[in-house]
């Protein structure tokens, strides 16, 4: 029998979803992490229940029914650590991503320098920026009291001053916070985060520290051109997870099994992407998580460790779903529709579905619709979180997604879609890589149970990322350049490791597959015909490059970047759907 | 698990708590008999301040000033009321320039709360308020009969029911509307037309019902000034046979139609209550059950959405249904006899 090194070894994950509750269950099976079950229940934050425990105990009922884990003690008490007769489990996590996104106020020095990020850092969270603050702002200190008691914020964030910088406008503008805040119930203020010239700390607390919950947080704004928000991450965690604990009933239950240390699921995402992108340090590219869900889509970019998160509650598929519509136009949406429906069709299907989140497609017209829809949330979302990436990545071209390496796609409208083509199609429309990339699908959606579950077991983070949990679905190269429609571009030959040879010319315009294995290994060689940068270090310049086969094998995107579909709608239709089944089946 | 269950009843007892979001002052009080349009409380709606510099007004330093400062935090003020002084041999005071509340005073300066606009919550029912729920609003009872709708745009009013619809899927159309409607709470089915919308608003109409209605007039049902409730949704969807006999049996009664918009976290959507005849007993409501075969259900998504029907199995395990999804899902026996397969996450308890 074999010896488990691993000390703490069952490990609960629950996650609460705006839709669906679900309690994963990790235990060691020969020696290694394993994913033994879930339970997946609809969230109960709203009525009947009201409590979001009540889902979570159904959800571990269903559990223990898969697993025949017993999980609680006879007075209905979790039990952790789990005990010799093998009731309970050693360790609970847990990330929460139900509830209304937190109403932020942020303040900064300058409009456009630590407002700006006083404002990114809000959007490392669920939270909605309802106002911005600056000293060029032409309110004076009344209006601004007046403008923060009208809002009521959940959240204040204080970004203001460079180490070193200055000092007395930065309590100046406190003034209107701290007079705010004492013109609220006590129970009623909102929280304050200070994140800024750290000079000023001492400062800041006598200003306003007996008036609010103050959290501290390490300058955002380090120097005039440099922008830090992950340090400062943890402190809005932490937020989070009080002001949830307020709002939300049965969250204080839940925070409790995990040892006060529930936390936001995009947080907790990102932190496994973060974890990835060391593992692929050695790429020099960076490894971009996508994650769609119906509170939020969040895009998590990662370079060499550095996290680059950012959530949009207005891009999520479930009840803020209408708030696309404010950030696109219907016929954006419409052009990834692969069937013929019509613009009040959509649109009347995005407020249905704002009216039921948890409502499925049963037509191949509502599944098309919200496949599209799923689409342009992730354009939108990589597009908008593109201007935090740092400019001198490999890659990098106005307006297109720098090189990655894996991309990871998650959530349910990825996970779940009937077929791995339609998962491949939103994916590869929605983000676009460019150069040389590998998409993982996070199968289980587990991805941010194991960046919750890394700070108590990081083995069992490190054991699931694998092939089980995220699958392969191919190796993409997307070639950037421009040439008429039809004109070869890039000559692929390639050979996998069994000796099987392939050879063909890729046609600007086309979308291509080549066989290869599922995890096995083969060489590409590319030729370019044309001045195209096919991700081998620049423009008209080939190569050759070790590729991993999945679902799809190797598949050659040669539809251009940025994709331009055909304008005339049947046409466009014929396009997507004979995309659709390109790749062969997954 | 326990589902919600949206009630289409003849005939209930109906408790519901209306809250403000923030603190205020309550203004009806326990027992009191209402109509949905009454006030029963009111908070500040855009609060203004005024800081007075108390120092510079009496010529002295900041600490000398907080002296002669005559009125503390929570004071109320009139226009004209002197706040400090005199000072000196020329009397210098200073006086409020607005009436309102000082919430604030030392370090030289007063800071005033003055006397804003405020914003009103509306009892929305008719009926007894049956408590006060602290500074944030009342609990009310009230007896109708009760339809629960999908989407409001925020408004509440009352008045006589008018019925526009002779089927549930009719077209509402401008050429219905004539002035022998003004003042009623209009009944109709499908409206895809802005006239229809902005033709009420010119009678005035004091609501309107409706099966379903165009999306793309979304921003100006939001913009009406009679309150909207949809009971089905957006597209062109027949109003569910339940809710069509309840309206079209209430013509001339009076209903109130509380349009308030579908929260799932403060438990509040919108709703039409019609008041009961005479001698007609309600019953009390259940609020979520589990899901149980000969429950009556509502489809809430095409191709069936808006049917209702009754529930004749529960699937185990995961079915793949048309689009290809694996789910699981339930039978459902629609009033026509067909019996439909849908995602179990598609349909609603109804009672």
């Amino acid at each position: 029998m074999p010896t488990s090194l691993i000390d703490a070894d069952s490990v609960l994950a629950i996650e609460i979803g705006t839709v669906s509750t679900r309690v994963i269950l990790f235990d060691v099976v020969e020696g290694r992490y394993r994913f033994l079950g879930q339970g997946s229940v609809p969230t109960t934050m709203g009525a009947p229940s009201n409590d979001v425990s009540v889902g979570v105990k159904a959800a571990l009922d269903q559990l223990h029914d898969i697993t025949g884990r017993v999980l609680f003690n006879s007075e209905g008490q979790l039990v952790i650590p789990s005990q010799p007769s093998g009731i309970g489990v050693d360790a609970c996590v847990a990330t929460v991503s139900v509830g209304p996104p937190l109403k932020v106020v942020a303040i900064g020095l300058l409009e456009d320098v630590s407002a700006e990020s006083a404002k990114n850092l809000a959007s490392t969270t669920y939270a909605r920026v309802m106002e911005t603050m600056s000293l060029n702002d032409r309110r004076g200190l009344l209006e601004c009291l007046d403008t923060i008691l009208q809002i009521h914020p959940d959240l204040i964030v204080v970004a203001g001053g460079i180490e070193g910088g200055a000092t007395q406008s930065v309590i100046d503008l406190l003034e209107a916070v701290g007079m705010a805040c004492y013109l609220m119930p006590k129970e009623r203020r909102p929280e304050v985060l200070y994140a800024g010239n750290s000079a000023l700390v001492k400062d800041v607390q006598a200003s306003i520290g007996t008036l609010v919950n103050l959290h501290i947080a390490p300058n955002v704004r380090q120097s005039f051109d440099s922008e830090q928000l992950t340090p400062s991450q943890p402190a809005l965690a932490e937020i989070f997870r009080q002001v949830r604990s307020r709002q939300i009933q049965g969250i204080q239950e839940i925070d409790l099994w995990t040892g006060n240390h529930l936390m936001p699921t995009a947080t907790a995402f990102g932190r496994t992407i973060r974890f990835i992108s060391k593992e692929y340090a050695h790429t020099h590219k960076g490894v971009l998580g996508i994650d769609v869900g119906a509170s939020a889509t969040t895009v998590a970019s990662a370079f060499s460790g550095d996290l680059r998160l950012s959530i949009y509650p207005g891009l999520g598929l479930g009840e803020n779903l209408p708030e696309i519509l404010n950030l696109c136009t219907l016929g954006e949406i419409m052009r990834w529709i692969s069937v013929d429906v019509s613009d009040k069709y959509v649109r009347d299907y995005i407020y249905n579905k704002a009216l039921y989140p948890t409502s499925l497609p049963i037509t191949a017209e509502e599944l098309a619709t919200e496949q599209a829809l799923a689409c342009q949330a992730m354009y939108l979302a990589v597009r908008q979180a593109g201007k935090a990436h740092p400019a001198d990545r490999p890659g990098s071209m106005p307006g297109l997604l720098p090189w990655f390496e894996p991309i990871i796609a998650s959530g349910s409208v990825l996970s779940k879609a009937p077929s791995r083509n339609q998962t491949l199609m939103m994916v590869l429309n929605g983000l676009q890589p460019t150069g040389v990339t590998t998409i993982a699908l996070d199968r289980n959606n587990l991805a941010a149970s194991l960046g919750a579950t890394a700070s108590v077991t990081p083995l069992l983070t490190i054991q699931s990322l694998d092939a089980t949990n995220f699958v392969n679905l191919c190796t993409i190269i997307s070639p950037v350049g421009n040439a008429p429609l039809g004109t070869p571009i890039l000559r692929v030959r390639m050979s996998g490791d069994d000796g099987v040879e392939s050879e063909q010319e890729i046609m600007y315009g086309s979308l291509t597959a080549f066989k290869l294995p599922q995890g096995q290994a083969g060489t590409l060689h590319l030729t370019t015909l044309h001045k195209f940068d096919v991700g081998m270090g620049g423009f008209g310049r080939g190569g050759t490059v070790k590729v991993i086969g999945g679902v799809f094998g190797v598949v050659i995107d040669a539809r251009g970047r940025p994709l331009r579909l055909p304008a005339e709608p049947s046409r466009r239709r014929e396009a997507l759907n004979k995309w659709l089944t390109t790749p062969g089946s997954g | 698990m326990q589902a919600p269950i949206t009630h289409f009843k003849p005939a209930a007892e109906i408790q519901r708590e209306r809250i403000m979001p923030g603190g205020g002052r309550i203004v009806a009080r326990r027992g009191q008999q209402v109509n949905p349009i009454d006030v029963v409380a009111e908070s500040v709606l855009r609060p203004e301040h005024m800081l007075l510099d108390i120092g510079r007004g009496l010529g002295l330093s900041p600490k000398d000033a907080d002296h002669y400062i005559q009125r503390r935090a929570g004071d109320e003020v009139g226009e004209g009321d002197v706040i400090a002084g005199p000072v000196g041999i020329g009397r210098r005071v200073v006086r409020s320039p607005r009436s309102g509340t000082v919430v604030m005073a030392g370090g030289g300066r007063v800071l005033l709360e003055l006397e804003g606009e405020f914003v009103e919550l509306k009892a929305g029912y008719t009926g007894v308020i049956a408590d006060i729920i602290g500074d944030r609003g009342v609990l009310i009872d009230a007896v109708g009969s009760l339809i629960q709708g999908v989407w409001g745009n925020g408004k509440i009013n009352f008045g006589l029911l008018s019925l526009l619809a002779h089927a549930p899927d009719d077209i509402l159309t401008p050429g219905l509307l004539d002035v022998s409607l003004r003042g009623s709470v209009l009944m109709a089915a499908y409206c895809e037309d802005e006239k229809v919308l902005l033709t009420a608003d010119d009678l005035p109409a004091r609501g309107m019902i409706l099966a379903s209605m165009d999306s793309a007039l979304v921003p100006v049902a939001l913009n009406m000034s009679y309150p909207i409730v949809l009971v089905e949704g957006f597209g062109k969807l027949p109003m569910n046979q339940d809710a069509y006999d309840i309206l079209n049996s209430a013509s001339r009664r009076e209903v109130s139609v509380i349009a308030e918009p579908w929260n799932r976290i403060t438990n509040t959507r919108p709703e039409v209550v019609i008041a009961l005849p005479d001698g007609v007993r309600p019953e009390s409501l259940t609020e979520s059950s589990p899901f149980s075969i000969g429950q009556s259900v509502r489809v809430i998504s095409p191709p069936y959405k808006s049917m209702v029907g009754t529930l004749t199995n529960l699937q185990q395990g995961l079915s793949v249904i048309p689009s290809g999804l694996r789910t699981q899902t339930a039978g459902v026996r629609l009033l026509n006899g067909d019996i439909v397969q849908v995602p179990l996450a598609n349909i609603e308890i109804i009672g």
